[in-house]
């Protein structure tokens, strides 16, 4: 019985533990440290599957702002600002192409996506790393990812301020991202 | 009168420049002798007319070719070729095929001059020249202009091309890119490349050009990138820049001078397209020209309209926003403007007026009279008289609630207050939507029925004014629409509209908005296409259904007819795209109800009825 009571305690005590921590994560806005300088390094910008010989896996850089949910809108913010949504509009796409969905022609990795951002790719996409800083283009990358769920719940906008044109990140259901089988310029 | 001037067609027609006097009404009588005169187009040695001052004249009465998209300089995409008939055209089959190799939205005409086909196709904008002497239309060349990669990020809806023009021995065609291009119709050889447009402040170009007197008239794209937008005329043997007219800013830009004389007050002031924005604003006020020019040889004119301003957003841009949503009358040698109206001032839902103006010389009244046959994406039929740019007629041949009407004492639409797009907050259900009543697709009017064919859409949208942001080559727009279809649920519509008694005599519900263009004929046939890939013809004065065929991809181009050794041939593109099919020729995610401008709400179920293609079809009996 005891045992029982204790094994639930310490599963509560771990959950809320956990739920705390998460949530301070969620809410910090990390202005007392340096803002991530680190830019992908090359192995990022490789978009290609096949690796002539034994395939060599380049370990991932986790967004440092995934699960930080006021990056994340600040990301939503610069979406809006910067004109992302005049060409990907809230991730449906248009001029560019969806970002909501399970098709990624450059990768779903942040350092892809950052690298989208930052070096533009060739079919539109205009290269904005001399527009914006480091800390924006990650904090893009977690909007980006959020918008189909790619990061932690927690941290995915709940609510539009404006028309509703689609749920809210927070509960777009998560797709497993696939390289776009389209070649580019077809899609 | 058609019967009259037939029997002394081919008379008349040698001569040519009578038909200029007589109008479009003799493009019907002129078919008698182009069916009888099929040697004479095998003979001709290089594969396009080479006349110079007289082209316009030739290719004026000659139905056996079609040289630019709207067939005539008039634009009525009517055809006086007869073999192809209300009586015959279920017998008609598919002849021949050709895939164009691209996969976008295909908007162009198949071009005809000679004994050749020419297609331009969309992004990255390969030209074919195709035999038609041959069986199975075989290449005789192809042209790869490469345009920059980059340019499709600067194409609002999706990477269109609407055609190119054979003119003078010559194939002139735009590239998304921005460029002019003229190249040698017989061996598809470089002549000239002029650069017109910059991707990096947003430019592209996807109109076709039209060539006049020696004059290639070209538009700007980039209504929704803040451009500043304006009409050039180039050289047609240099490609040298003649003349650039911008649509904002000072007279001196807009080549607004002593000869201007716009019919209403409110156009007349010095400088309106400074003063009537606020300060610089008119420098990435949009205006840019992606429709259709046409041209009067008799007054001399060329008449074209602007696009939407920029951005969307009205609010950001106190003032009429001149010279947005206008309409242009000019001189092709020198640009030099004429007269102006503009059609919606201060547009409030993106109603670009560059939809074209059909030229057609008609009673009106009691009096024949010089006039503008206009279905403007506003979703008013206007009826402009051609020499001094007054409105005679606006009547509505759409569903509207967004204006209540135009003021003919003014010329001024009335807007609908409750409407009014605003910053912040939500309007519902204004019609039409984005796109109009008609948007790009071209209508075509025949002078046999004397009936405008419409084809055009019914949507309605949902629209919220936000913020812009102005960063070149990037979009700046500053709206959230969300797009559905209009009252009846049917989004599309084939609409026979009688100009003098200013209503429609018959219309055709579509389910899919009609994205194609029109085409008709002296057999009393009208042409058109869905998006699910239904080439249609039907009754031009009855609009009974007679015959369909279901190409390959859906439909948003713009189908001609032609004849080849004294036989008719209906040839027609196929493959859906463009701003209403953007959601399969691009793979957009319909869960976001405002991608693509908020078309993709509109369009969820066409992944289901069409698939992506870029096929040539040629149909004969």
């Amino acid at each position: 019985m005891s045992s029982r009571f204790d094994r639930w305690s310490v599963v509560t005590i771990t959950t809320a533990v956990a739920l705390l921590l998460t949530a301070c994560e969620r809410e910090n806005r990390r202005f007392s440290e340096n803002p991530p300088t680190a830019a992908p390094t090359a192995s990022a910008l490789v978009v290609s599957q096949l690796q002539p010989g034994p395939a060599v896996v380049e370990p991932k850089i986790e967004a440092p702002y995934d699960d930080n949910a006021w990056a994340v809108s600040e990301g939503k913010a610069l979406f809006n600002a910067m004109n992302c949504s005049g060409c990907h509009f809230q991730g449906g796409g248009g001029i560019g192409p969806a970002l909501m969905d399970e098709e990624w022609i450059y990768g779903s990795d942040p350092q892809q996506i950052f690298a989208s951002i930052a070096e533009g790719r060739p079919n539109g996409m205009p290269a904005w790393k001399y527009k914006l800083g480091t800390q924006q283009i990650w904090e893009l990358v977690s909007y980006v990812r959020s918008l189909s769920s790619l990061n932690p719940k927690g941290a995915r906008g709940g609510r539009d301020d404006h028309m509703m044109v689609k749920p809210p990140e927070a509960s777009t259901p998560q797709t497993k991202p696939k390289m776009a089988s389209t070649p580019p310029g077809d899609d | 009168m058609l019967a009259r001037g037939r029997t002394r067609c081919a008379h008349h027609c040698w001569r040519g420049i009578v038909a200029i006097a007589v109008g479009t009404t003799l493009l019907a009588s002129c078919k008698g002798d182009r069916e009888r005169e099929p040697t004479r187009l095998a003979l001709v040695a290089r594969p396009g007319p080479a006349t110079t001052g007289g082209d316009t004249t030739a290719r004026f009465s000659d139905d056996g070719q079609w040289v630019r998209p709207g067939k005539d300089f008039q634009g009525t995409r009517f055809s006086g070729l007869t073999e192809i008939n209300n009586q015959n055209v279920q017998n008609l089959r598919a002849v021949a095929t050709f895939s164009l190799g691209t996969t976008r939205g295909v908007e162009a005409a198949p071009i005809v001059s000679g004994t050749t086909m020419y297609i331009v196709t969309p992004f990255p904008n390969f030209v074919y020249a195709l035999d038609l002497t041959q069986p199975g239309l075989p290449t005789k060349w192809t042209y790869k202009p490469r345009p920059v990669n980059a340019s499709q990020g600067v194409a609002c809806c999706d990477v269109v091309n609407r055609g190119l023009v054979v003119d003078n021995g010559k194939v002139i065609f735009n590239t998304l890119d921005g460029r002019t291009i003229a190249l040698d119709a017989a061996t598809g050889k470089e002549l000239w490349i002029t650069q017109v447009g910059n991707i990096n402040i947003g430019e592209s170009v996807t109109m076709a050009p039209l060539v006049v007197k020696g004059r290639v008239i070209v538009g700007v794209s980039g209504g929704e990138f803040g451009i500043r937008g304006w009409l050039k005329g180039l050289d047609e043997n240099s490609g040298n820049v003649a003349w650039t007219a911008y649509h904002t800013g000072p007279d001196k830009d807009v080549l607004i001078g002593p000869n201007f004389k716009p019919f209403y007050k409110s156009d007349t002031a010095k400088d309106l397209g400074v003063n009537s924005w606020p300060p610089d604003q008119w420098k990435i006020g949009g205006a840019g020209v992606w429709g259709w020019v046409t041209y009067d040889p008799e007054l001399d004119l060329i008449y074209y309209g602007t696009s939407n301003p920029g951005p969307w957003n009205p609010e950001v841009r106190p003032g009429d926003n001149k010279w947005s949503t206008t309409v242009f009358a000019r001189r092709p040698e020198t640009g030099e403007a004429i007269w102006a109206y503009q059609v919606s001032p201060h547009d409030q839902h993106d109603y670009d007026a560059v939809n074209e103006n059909i030229l057609v010389d008609m009673p009106w009244k009691g009096q024949q009279r010089k006039l503008i046959l206009r279905p403007d994406r506003n979703g008013y039929f206007y009826i402009i008289d051609r020499q001094t740019g007054e409105v005679l007629s606006a009547e509505p041949y759409g569903f509207i609630n967004t204006t209540t009407g135009v003021d003919l004492k003014t010329g001024r639409l009335q807007y609908n207050p409750e409407k009014a797009t605003r910053t912040g907050e939500t309007v519902l259900y204004s019609c039409p939507a984005a796109p109009g009543a008609k948007d790009w697709q071209p209508a075509a009017f025949s002078p046999r029925t004397g009936l405008v064919y419409i084809p055009h859409q019914n949507l309605c949208m949902d629209e919220e004014g936000v913020e812009p942001n102005y960063i070149a080559g990037t979009p700046y727009v500053g709206t959230n629409v969300k797009m559905y279809a209009g009252p009846g649920g049917h989004r599309g519509l084939f609409d026979a509209w009688d100009p003098v008694g200013q209503h429609i005599v018959w219309s055709i519900k579509e389910d899919l908005p009609v994205w194609s263009g029109a085409l008709v004929t002296a057999g009393d046939v009208a042409f058109y296409g869905t998006m699910d890939g239904w080439f249609k013809a039907v009754d031009a004065r009855t609009g009974k259904e007679l015959w369909k065929f279901q190409t390959g991809s859906g439909i948003i181009s713009q189908p001609m007819t032609y004849s080849y050794n004294g036989k008719q041939y209906i040839a027609l593109l196929s493959g859906v795209g463009g701003w209403s099919g953007a959601i399969v020729a691009a793979g957009l995610d319909a869960r976001d109800s405002s991608a693509a401008l908020g078309f993709v709400n509109a369009m969820k179920d066409l992944p289901k009825k069409s698939t992506k293609g870029g096929m040539l079809y040629v149909f004969a009996l």
